[in-house]
Parts: C-alpha cells; sequence; structure tokens
C-alpha cells in the first residue's frame, strides 16, 4: 500500500487546471497546421494561423487560451494500491479546481443552480470520473470543457437496426446543425454502446485521445476515418466561414450494450483542445 | 484586405457594409452575455433607467477571463451569439446599431439587422489571449454581482471582426455554405 496526502491531489489539480488552459497539446497544434497546409480558402487559413498565434501568446503570456475556461472534467485513475490519507477524494479534487482557477486567472463558469444561476466563484463543483486500476499509482487528467461545445453535443438511442449508417447520420446532422456554435475545427468524440449514461462519458473519454491517433480496435480506424472524411466534405470551415477544416479528428470508443439498445453520444470540442495529465 | 475604422464610422456606414467585410474597429465595445441580457431587458420591461446608455452601442457577446495584473484585460473572445437571440431585438430596438459574437443566428436576427439598420458582427471563437492584445482598457460599468457575466467598457484597437449579417439581409454563412 502507498500513502499519497490528499493535499498532494489538490496542488496537482491546481496545477493541472492552469497548464491546461495554458499549453494547446502539440498533437493539436500539428494537426491544425496540417490542415491550414491543406486549406484552399484563404479565409479558412487565416483563421488557423489566428488559432496557431493564440497558442503562442497564451504559452508565452501563461494566460488562458479561451475565456471560457471550461467547466473542470477530471478524470482520476486511482491505483488500487493507494490509500488516500486526509479528506475525500472529491473534496481534494474541489480544492484543487478552486485554487487551480483563482491563482491561474481562469473564469468561473459554474452556477449553483440550474435555474437559479447563481455563480459559485470558484468553478467548483468539479465533474469527477473515478476509474480503479491496478497499482499504486493516481493518473490524473484535467479537460476544461467549454459551454458552447456542450451545447453543440448530443445523445440519442437507436435501436440496434439503425446500425453504423444512422451514428454516421447522426453525427453528421449534429455536425451541420450545432457544429458552428462549438468552434469549429472541432475534435468529435463519440460514444457508442454502454447504456445511457454510460454512453456521454463513453464520448468524453474519446476525447483524451491524442489527435493522430488509432484507435485500438482495428475496425473503428476505418470508420473514424469515415466520419472524418464526411465531416470535412460538409464545408463548414473554421468558425463556418468555408473551407476543408471542420474536424481535426473523429475519436470513437465503445463499449457492450444492451440487447434492445444502440446508445450514440457525440461530445463536441471545438479546435482549443485542452488536456494535461500527470501521474502521482 | 480588412479596413480599419472608428465604431462612430462604422455605425455611419453601415448601409453600405455587406456581409463577408473584414473590419478593425477602434473605439468602445460594451461586453453583455447572457445573465446581463436577461436583466438588461428586465429593466426595459420594467421602464427602469439602464445602467448604460444603449443607443448606438456595439455590444460585444463576451465573458472576460479575470486579468493577471499589469493586463489591460484578460482573454477575451466571442461567446456564441445565439443564445442572445430572444433579446437582441429588443436591444436593437433601443439603439443598440452592433452586436459581435460567434457562430450563426436566428432569422428573426436577420430581420432585425433590417428593420434596425443593424450589423451582427462575428469574431474568432476560442482566440481569446490573442483578441486580448487588441483591448487598451477595460472595467466593469454594471452588474458587478454577476461576476464575468458583467457588462465591461473595452476601448478596443484594430479588433478583427466579419461582418456576418448585414442590414440588407445579407448572411456570411449561407454565402460560405452556398459556394
Amino acid at each position: 500500500m502507498r500513502i499519497i496526502p490528499a493535499a498532494t491531489i489538490t496542488e496537482t489539480i491546481a496545477r493541472l487546471c492552469q497548464q491546461a488552459n495554458y499549453f494547446l497539446p502539440f498533437d493539436v497544434e500539428d494537426a491544425l497546421i496540417e490542415a491550414s497546409q491543406k486549406e484552399g480558402s484563404p479565409r479558412a487559413r487565416e483563421i488557423l494561423t489566428q488559432i496557431s498565434g493564440n497558442a503562442n501568446v497564451a504559452r508565452e503570456r501563461s494566460i488562458a487560451l479561451c475565456q471560457d475556461t471550461g467547466i473542470a472534467e477530471i478524470f482520476v485513475n486511482l491505483g488500487q494500491e493507494v490509500h488516500i490519507d486526509g479528506e475525500i477524494l472529491q473534496d481534494a479534487v474541489n480544492k484543487g479546481v478552486a485554487r487551480g482557477y483563482a491563482m491561474g486567472y481562469l473564469r468561473t463558469s459554474i452556477v449553483a443552480d440550474p435555474l437559479d444561476r447563481v455563480n459559485t466563484n470558484d468553478n467548483t463543483p468539479a465533474q469527477l470520473t473515478l476509474v480503479i486500476v491496478p497499482g499504486d499509482r493516481i493518473e490524473i487528467t484535467v479537460l476544461p470543457k467549454g459551454g458552447g461545445t456542450e451545447n453543440a453535443s448530443a445523445l440519442r438511442m437507436f435501436p440496434p437496426s439503425a446500425g453504423w449508417p444512422g451514428i454516421v447520420e447522426f453525427v453528421l446532422e449534429t455536425v451541420r446543425e450545432k457544429g458552428i456554435n462549438a468552434c469549429p475545427p472541432l475534435v468529435v468524440g463519440v460514444g457508442i454502446g454502454g447504456s445511457f449514461s454510460a454512453v456521454g462519458k463513453l464520448a468524453k473519454l474519446a476525447l483524451l485521445r491524442p489527435v493522430g491517433s488509432v484507435p485500438a480496435a482495428g475496425a473503428y480506424a476505418a470508420r473514424e476515418r469515415e466520419l472524418l472524411d464526411a465531416i470535412n466534405a460538409l464545408g463548414i470551415g473554421p468558425m463556418g466561414l468555408g473551407g476543408r477544416t471542420t474536424a481535426l479528428a473523429v475519436h470513437i470508443e465503445h463499449a457492450p450494450c444492451h440487447i434492445a439498445c444502440l446508445p450514440v453520444a457525440i461530445a463536441m470540442n471545438c479546435h482549443s483542445m485542452r488536456r494535461m495529465t500527470e501521474t502521482i | 484586405m480588412a479596413r480599419s475604422l472608428a465604431i462612430a464610422e462604422l455605425i455611419q456606414q453601415i448601409p453600405s457594409l455587406r456581409a463577408g467585410d473584414d473590419l478593425l474597429l477602434n473605439g468602445t465595445l460594451f461586453t453583455a452575455r447572457d445573465a446581463a441580457h436577461k436583466r438588461l431587458a428586465q429593466l426595459i420591461a420594467d421602464k427602469q433607467p439602464l445602467p448604460l446608455q444603449l443607443a448606438n452601442t456595439a455590444i460585444y457577446y463576451c465573458g472576460p477571463a479575470p486579468a493577471r495584473p499589469g493586463d489591460a484585460v484578460g482573454p477575451c473572445g466571442p461567446t456564441t451569439s445565439a443564445r442572445m437571440d430572444p433579446y437582441t431585438p429588443l436591444l436593437l430596438s433601443q439603439g443598440v446599431r452592433i452586436t459581435i459574437g460567434k457562430g450563426k443566428r436566428s432569422a428573426a436576427i436577420t430581420d432585425a439587422c433590417r428593420t434596425y439598420q443593424a450589423l451582427y458582427c462575428v469574431a474568432t471563437g476560442g482566440v481569446a489571449a490573442l483578441l486580448s492584445r487588441k483591448v487598451t482598457r477595460s472595467e466593469i460599468v454594471a452588474f458587478a454581482d454577476l461576476g464575468p457575466e458583467a457588462i465591461w467598457r473595452f476601448e478596443v484597437a484594430d479588433f478583427p471582426v466579419t461582418v456576418a449579417l448585414d442590414s440588407q439581409g445579407n448572411n456570411v454563412f449561407e454565402l460560405s455554405t452556398n459556394r
């Protein structure tokens, strides 16, 4: 058994919240540069250049890439051999988010009640996804998720007969109708299977994979490519102003599901595909 | 090539500006997003005095992040304009002439821009660090209790936008997807 103080988790999350908001991951930056080289439209190229320039300003000045520093999605892979000493994990996580957002000059975007809508002023509570894994380490990922991209996300329960063609149509319909408001070029996370409650999480987990990576299950690589090509054929382009680059990547995560069900969720993400991971 | 002009000049030129025109704005923008719009609409409905004059103003749909000490403003990109659609015709009727945000809007806004001879412009979403370098001064002018949703006055220099809806009913998103 390894003892890890709760305060270490708090400090790690405070640091990750700041870094995730200042540093665009290299895989995303590379994908933007590659997209810019393939763009035919001068306006699209100009927007992609602004996005790359923005990443430089944010990194050099340690300021947020986007004013929407998001709801803090925290993914914790907790080693079964770890004993957390001190407060409970949820409290350590929320304390880390509050500290990171205050110290990092990050916007607080959470309201306490969805209808009364009073800001909690510290960006808590975080959205915590906890998985118990073998070993004596804790792997923590912070994904600041913007509100515009959340509003452009979707979930639908299909009958099994809908199959892959139904999924393709759903993804294209969602990108066509809502994609512009999610700040394209997009990263599209697709969850397939699980249950109503699980499939949204699968779609979010799909966003954690590096842009340009290939899924473990071979058949899904071709499916991801098919969806990416179909999305980019829509012509929506960067910020919806036309062009070849509507999405940088489509990632699919799948899971077993009920014989009657085909759950599908689409977690839309903007070009500011922020995520940062650290292992304790 | 983007044209640089003062907000006052821009307002005079509204009839001749067209969807797709690239502009660099100079002068004053007032930020307002969801909660501030709701409050302004309520004050107008209750015939109460407003905390700012709306006549001939440009409203920027933005909730900035906090500024680091010494910076004129924090990161400050546009938010999704469509969420403000229910309030926009009312604000245009009160004299707002320019709205700035990101994304498509409802058909009612195309009509309202024609009716009130107003413009809707878009800025690039998600480049908030870059856009913060175009703001020379900022201060909260109303609704400070709303935190990031307060109304700020921004003084901007060569702030880049594209006309999305013009006063003649043209829509840049239709132009760009009907290519």
